[in-house]
């Protein structure tokens, strides 16, 4: 599994892409904690899971931990593209009440550009 | 007709991927849907992945052996599995069952492995003893309709 890590606006984005498993985690969490230590006034962050190919329950334990060290530093995480493979693992855990899910990339994209353009356009519709 | 197949592997973190891969392509000609598929490997993948961490303590030695025993039912479109390992043991199978129940809580484990198998499978029995090992032994029926599970 590879994971992108990146800022933009002050909220740090991570994209996931191949099979989320013990031994992927094990890899993944060291590289993923380091960025979270050099970030740590982030204002949110973002998990994308739209290329997570396959997940179990290591799933669970290892956003639960990124939860924390996220919270340690005050910032609030989200998920956001959760395929329905993923989804079926979270979904059984109960772990989106403490990391929601934000509506699909693309849309809430759509959304910020419209908003963009209506204040562009001195408060009337674009 | 039925098919077998029987695969031991190392309980090596790398090989969690193998087992679930190899048992979904034995299970393919039963003609499961994508989503039952996904369930098989997430169910192979939680029995495989307790080897390594729980019944050999993450040793990660190629002396640590995992069985897998797959039987396909092609009448039935049944596949039985079964992955066995000879570690420690399992000292309460009950509490072991729970959701959320793990004996390594500082290693970011949930707990939920053995919740997730009785979820995604049509049977789940765990048979163990300390010292003695563990087998897992799920159960999947592929082409499930409506009310089939109602015994």
């Amino acid at each position: 599994m590879k994971v992108s890590a990146l800022k933009k606006d002050g909220e740090l984005h991570f994209y996931f892409d191949g099979e989320l498993d013990e031994h992927a985690a094990r890899i993944t969490r060291r590289e993923m904690d380091a960025f979270i230590d050099e970030n740590a006034s982030a204002e949110k962050a973002v998990f994308h899971l739209t290329n997570i190919t396959f997940m179990d329950s290591t799933g669970i334990g290892f956003f639960i931990g990124r939860y924390k060290k996220l919270a340690a530093y005050s910032i609030p995480a989200y998920f956001t593209d959760v395929g329905s493979e993923a989804d079926k693992v979270l979904s059984l855990s109960g772990v989106y009440t403490v990391v929601p899910k934000l509506p699909p990339e693309k849309r809430r994209q759509e959304r910020e550009n419209r908003a963009d353009a209506y204040q562009s356009n001195g408060g009337r519709k674009a | 007709m039925k098919n077998r197949m029987i695969l031991k592997i190392s309980a090596l973190g790398q090989n969690e991927g193998f087992a679930r891969s190899a048992v979904a392509a034995f299970a393919a000609p039963l003609n499961p849907t994508i989503d039952e598929l996904s369930d098989v490997k997430t169910a192979v993948s939680e029995a495989v992945t307790n080897c390594v961490v729980h019944a050999y303590k993450g040793e990660e030695s190629a002396e640590n052996y995992i069985t897998i025993t797959c039987e396909a039912e092609e009448e039935t479109g049944v596949l039985h599995i079964e992955v066995a390992d000879t570690g420690c043991g399992i000292e309460n199978v009950e509490k072991a069952l729970q959701p959320f129940f793990t004996t390594s809580k500082s290693a970011e484990r949930s707990g939920m492995g053995f919740t997730i198998i009785q979820t995604f499978t049509d049977g789940c029995e765990v048979v163990s003893e300390k010292g003695g090992g563990t087998v897992v032994k799920m159960k999947k029926k592929f082409g499930k309709k409506a009310g089939d599970n109602a015994e």
